[in-house]
């Protein structure tokens, strides 16, 4: 896999989504519980604004220094006893990996969970280079049982239910008890268990690494990355360019925003840093430990204006509040990046020409932005894609006339308010009770499958002008 | 350096795209304008600090038992007869002694309870018997209240598997290791890093049993790490 996923045709992709109710259904109830425990957990520290502010301060000047951050992390990693290697692209990181495959003569993989080795397509590389590849997170191993992409970066398998879940494993593994998430778990640990046992590479991504001492962390609840880092001897970690802190301190305070904004939980079961290989008289952990760190199109965002995306800790809150995400579902956006964030990073690592349609998947209702615990602009990224798109002449077809309509209406406030206040009038025909069922020319897609709310007596704007003379409504 | 590949061209890359020459020096971590991380539980005392732990273990499905000194041994043996341990493993904690765990366990073995502690000289044997065993027992270094986690420095008499391949993980936490939250134990890390000592090979933070909620967003309790957690808050001599 790459980070490209699911039919080249987006609205194939989107249709494939409208239709799968089961998991529109499983989606949006995620969505609902991912939020309400985000805002439970955030509530509860009190400060969550300077939580975040303080996270942004932190991504920025990593960011700002990344050169100098990896420097001292691949010395540090390397006075441990570990080998580190600056791999530009998925080609090269896929080589390095599959020679110490080869070398090792290893026949099984354990793996934890990683979007960057998902990104790189890693497994079919390993798979190349004649090793069996065992994913190990829950999620994952449902989707690689089944031939399944993810559509969530937290949980990958959302868009399954336990039925599904259950025949697969009855299918591929002789699985022959409930469909109860706790049988299903409990046979996966049974059956993982021995791929641990057995393993001669353990494989992980990274949370963070510490620059200050050359340590990787991963922030866990199943304990896979654990075993896949005690058990064998040689390990592997790979790591996007941008996934690093400067101290242990400052690991504090992304672990604590990454965890409430995920799942909303204070810490999750495991926050695990490993530095290096093991030490003499040590029995657990690798002693042989690589690290890979993957560029893969990601120094190019560095000094653009788009700069802030990288500062992503892949929480996936924007994912859980985008209504856009809700009704499509993650496999919709076509790549292993789904979401808000997905639809900023990924014509930005893969270009705009795969990804026409990803800038345009959202509604602009900046909900993203306000979920993000490092205040990443997501909507406003998206709206400079769409410009950026419009001026070099590469917006979806069918869409040109309007997008290049949209810019200057929308960028232009005095053309804003005026069709914000003429839509109503425009769109009377077709409305009814307040909702349009059935919508003239650009409607009709939407309206096929839901009812368009018909715009308000008073826009937003002017809403928004009184509110503030005091004449709230 | 020999361990290190394709670095400079790496990184020269990343300071042309930032529009500058590579910066290998000098470079200052700001002092953060906010800090609120420090804010959280602050001014508790000790044993307001032990409620907000108890109470997180609810959150976390784990068992919480608090004793005295004199009580833990007894406190211990009720917690492995509860959670049905027939195979132990511990850590080779000093504390041991200190603890009156080591005289503990010599009445285990009289009971015929297989109790082993981790032994360096045994070397993957170890990993085997933790693998079969029902529970592994630890010392926590630094416990931190908010989210109800222990902190391991895992070692050479402590092994990264104890705390994972037995089925329950049972946690000795003296009362002074408790702090308000994580914040002060990456503190007590990066000072001693600053210090030029050594961090442990493998540092593991952790709240509870093992769980997962990738199947429809259900928690269940226990996937690859133990399924049981009970934690002993012990007060100090």
């Amino acid at each position: 896999m790459s980070i490209r996923i699911g039919d080249p045709s987006f609205e194939t992709r989107v249709q494939e989504g409208i239709e799968n109710e089961f998991m529109l259904e499983s989606v949006s109830s995620a969505q609902g519980r991912f939020r309400n425990r985000k805002e439970a957990a955030s509530d509860e520290l009190g400060n969550w604004e300077e939580w975040r502010a303080l996270g942004e301060e932190i991504r920025s000047h990593t960011l700002e220094n990344i050169d100098y951050y990896l420097e001292q992390l691949s010395d540090n990693v390397a006075k441990r006893g570990g080998h580190v290697y600056f791999a530009e692209t998925a080609e090269e990181a896929n080589a390095y990996i599959q020679n110490i495959v080869k070398k090792k003569e290893a026949k099984k993989i354990v793996k934890s969970k990683s979007m960057v080795t998902e990104e790189i397509g890693l497994n079919k590389a390993i798979e190349e280079a004649g090793a069996e590849v065992v994913e190990t997170d829950l999620g994952e191993w449902i989707l690689q049982l089944d031939g399944d992409v993810p559509s969530h970066i937290v949980t990958p398998a959302l868009h399954l239910n336990r039925d599904q879940i259950k025949d697969t494993f009855t299918e591929k593994r002789g699985y022959d008890k409930s469909n109860t998430p706790e049988e299903l778990g409990l046979f996966a640990r049974k059956e993982l268990r021995k791929d641990f046992l057995a393993a001669d590479i353990g494989i992980t991504g990274c949370n963070f690494a510490v620059a200050e001492s050359g340590a990787v962390t991963f922030v866990t609840n199943e304990g896979n990355a654990r075993l896949a880092t005690s058990l064998p001897d040689t390990q592997i970690t790979v790591m996007g360019l941008e996934r690093i802190v400067p101290t242990w301190e400052e690991l504090d305070v992304l672990v604590s925003l990454l965890t409430r904004a995920a799942v909303g939980q204070k810490l999750t079961s495991y926050i695990t840093g490993i530095t290096g290989t093991r030490l003499a008289g040590e029995v657990d952990g690798p002693e042989e430990f690589h690290l890979v760190i993957v560029d893969n199109g990601r120094s190019k965002i560095l000094g653009t204006e788009f700069q802030s995306a990288l500062h992503c800790i892949r929480c996936a809150a924007c994912i859980n509040v985008c209504p856009v995400y809700r009704h499509v579902g993650g496999h919709a956006y076509g790549s292993i990046y789904p979401g808000p964030i997905g639809a900023v990073l990924t014509p930005l690592l893969d270009g705009y020409e795969n990804h026409k349609e990803l800038p345009h998947a959202s509604t602009l209702c900046a909900a993203c932005t306000e979920a993000c615990p490092v205040k990443i602009p997501l909507h406003e990224h998206l709206i400079r894609h769409r410009e950026i798109m419009v001026e070099n002449g590469i917006a979806p077809t069918g869409e040109k006339l309007a997008m290049n309509g949209f810019v200057k209406w929308s960028t232009h406030p005095a053309a804003y308010q005026l069709s914000a206040k003429l839509a109503r009038t425009a769109l009377k025909p077709w409305t009814k009770n307040d909702t349009i069922a059935n919508g003239p020319g650009p409607l009709k897609d939407w309206t096929a499958q839901r009812d368009f709310p018909a715009p308000g007596r008073q826009t937003f704007r002017s809403w928004f002008k009184e509110r503030e003379k005091g004449g709230e409504k | 350096m020999m361990n290190i590949d394709n670095r400079n061209h790496f990184l020269n890359n990343l300071a042309r795209n930032l529009g500058r020459s590579r910066r290998t020096k000098n470079v200052e971590r700001p002092k953060w304008s906010l800090s609120p991380q420090w804010d959280v539980y602050k001014d508790y005392t000790q044993d307001e600090l032990v409620d907000v732990l108890e109470e997180q273990c609810k959150a976390i499905h784990t068992n919480f038992k608090r004793t005295n000194f004199a009580d833990l041994a007894s406190v211990l043996t009720e917690t492995i007869k509860g959670h049905e341990g027939e195979k132990i493993i511990a850590s080779n904690d000093p504390r041991n002694e200190e603890y009156g765990l080591s005289e503990v366990y010599d009445t285990w073995k009289d009971e015929q309870i297989d109790v082993r502690l981790w032994d360096l000289e045994k070397g993957k044997e170890n990993q085997v018997f933790a693998e079969q065993a029902d529970i592994g027992i630890t010392f926590s270094e630094i416990t931190l209240a908010e989210s109800g986690t222990v902190t391991l420095f895992n070692d050479e008499n402590n092994g990264r598997t104890i705390s994972l391949l037995p089925r329950v993980h049972v946690v000795v936490i003296p009362k002074s290791t408790i702090v308000p939250r994580m914040t002060q134990a990456t503190k007590q890390i990066h000072e001693a890093n600053e210090r030029g000592e050594d961090v442990a090979s493998c540092v593991s933070f952790i709240s509870g049993p093992s769980n997962s909620a990738d199947i429809e967003m259900n928690l269940i309790v226990g996937v690859h790490g133990p399924v049981e957690a009970t934690y002993i808050v012990v007060d100090d001599k």
